[in-house]
């Protein structure tokens, strides 16, 4: 049960915040949350937004899954010859 | 979907297996714990067991909060329903939990108990609000995620003066289980399964944030990664461990920055400790008691308190004999080792609570042990 996705937040009405999961609006409540904008990425749990995602971190994240995998492949390489 | 696939991707990961296999010393051997049944879930989802050398071994922990949850707390939300006949509102996952005398949530409610199904506490809430004449109990679980809008929801019912709302209270927290793994007797007579470090929660730590870990890494000398519920996360979070102990090193790494801070949901935070304080002990399924480890109503909100309010006192259930859950729980068993699995126990006939909920470790070996590919 604590599985949540990222959701992006297409509209603010007060602490009610609609989100678009797949082409499906769904409410949920921003009560935990302070400084939520649409188009911001929160992680939705039981109805509520835990946290925002940081767009910049997830990058830094994803460029160093690539750099570790390019390293490892490379030296992999490098072994057969 | 944005935030979803770029850390599914099948390359990626291939890349990052072939880092693990490179990092790992062929000599020694290497077991981690993921505490969350969200990495459980991915992990066995999307077959990371496969991608990993031989001598990296994943041990499952308790970090499912359905499969903690012992079968006398689901008791007492059945007497809440059957003999107090309250309205319970309850998160679906607790509703095929066994519970006493072949009973569930869910055969309570074939029996006539008025039980439902809410996505959310502010759901329970509304259902009080609809039902004036009805006493409405929302029947509380989980870890530090669910217990935040728990606390919205009692300080609301707070605020617009309801009298026929209340809380069956079982959230529990995170770091004390961790604490109670790595003292626990049977592991340390079990000797055969050393626990290198661990996996750090991820939607847990949203809100506690990374600092409550570092005393793990200080005081027990385990290396600690925080990483995301996405299969490439989990990968990079064992890489990571890897390379702590080959150095030699115990600290809290984060993997997860695109959503945890070290300082948590501060905001979150204050509103639980508003309204919660730790019990001295609570009963998990799979750890008996364990100090301080779970959270009551601050007298202060006694009126929303379900076990203020209501005749059920809690009454300590011993789980069905053959049932390995509590070994798989502290790591000491695989699901496949329980005479049960896969027979007499499956997730549409749970004999435990580890086959109940996709995160518990029986349930996802049963449903991905057979389909390992990589999406
Ligand atoms: S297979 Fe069923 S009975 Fe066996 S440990 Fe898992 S949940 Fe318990």
């Amino acid at each position: 049960m604590c599985l949540a996705l990222p959701c992006k937040v297409v509209a603010i009405d007060g602490e009610t915040a609609t989100i678009d999961v797949s082409g499906m609006k769904k409410d949920i409540s921003l009560a935990l949350l302070d400084d939520v904008a649409v188009g911001d990425y929160v992680i939705v749990h039981v109805g509520y937004a835990l946290t925002k995602l940081d767009p910049d971190e997830a990058e830094k994240t994803l460029a160093l899954f690539a750099e570790m995998g390019e390293q490892a492949m490379a030296e992999a390489a490098r072994e057969i010859h | 979907m944005k935030y979803i696939d770029e850390f599914r991707d099948g390359d990626l990961a291939r890349g990052l297996s072939a880092a693990i296999r490179q990092a790992a010393v062929p000599a020694r051997s290497y077991h981690f714990m993921e505490f969350c049944g969200g990495h459980t879930h991915a992990i066995s989802r999307y077959g990371v067991a496969d991608l990993l050398p031989d001598n990296v071994r994943m041990i499952h922990g308790p970090g499912c909060p359905v499969c903690v949850l012992p079968v006398g707390r689901v008791d007492m939300a059945i007497r809440l329903a059957l003999d107090c006949g309250v309205t319970l509102c309850t998160y679906g996952d607790t509703l095929r939990v066994p519970a006493s005398d072949s009973l569930s949530l869910m055969k309570a409610k074939a029996r006539g108990g008025d039980i439902r199904m809410v996505y959310s506490s502010a759901d329970a809430l509304k259902v009080a609000q609809a039902n004036p004449e009805k006493q409405v109990v929302f029947f509380a679980i989980g870890f530090e995620t669910t217990t935040p809008p728990t606390a919205v929801a009692i300080k609301q019912a707070q605020a617009l003066g309801l009298k026929n709302f209340s809380v069956l209270c079982c959230h529990v927290l995170t770091p004390s289980a961790i604490s109670t793994i790595l003292e626990s007797p049977e592991v340390r007579q079990w000797g055969t399964v050393p626990l290198d470090g661990f996996i750090g929660p991820a939607h847990v730590s949203t809100i506690i944030g990374s600092q409550p870990y570092e005393f793990f890494a200080e005081e027990y000398r385990k290396p600690v990664v925080i990483a995301g519920f996405e299969p490439l996360d989990v990968m990079q979070a064992i890489l990571m461990l890897v390379k702590q102990v080959n150095e030699g090193r115990a600290v809290v790494e984060n993997e997860f920055s695109r959503a945890v801070t070290r300082e948590g949901n501060v905001k979150a935070q204050n509103l639980v400790a508003e309204v919660f304080e730790l019990r001295r002990q609570f009963e998990w399924r799979g750890l008996n008691v364990v100090p301080y480890s779970g959270l009551k109503i601050r007298k202060e909100f006694a009126e929303f308190d379900a076990e203020q309010r209501f005749p059920v006192a809690y009454v300590s259930v011993a789980d069905n004999r053959a049932c390995e859950c509590g070994a798989i729980l502290r790591g000491v068993k695989k699901p496949q080792d329980c005479k049960l699995f896969g027979t007499v126990c499956t997730p549409e006939n749970p004999v435990g609570s580890c086959m109940v909920s996709s995160e518990g470790a029986c349930a996802a070996h049963y449903t991905y042990g057979r389909y390992k590919d990589f999406q």
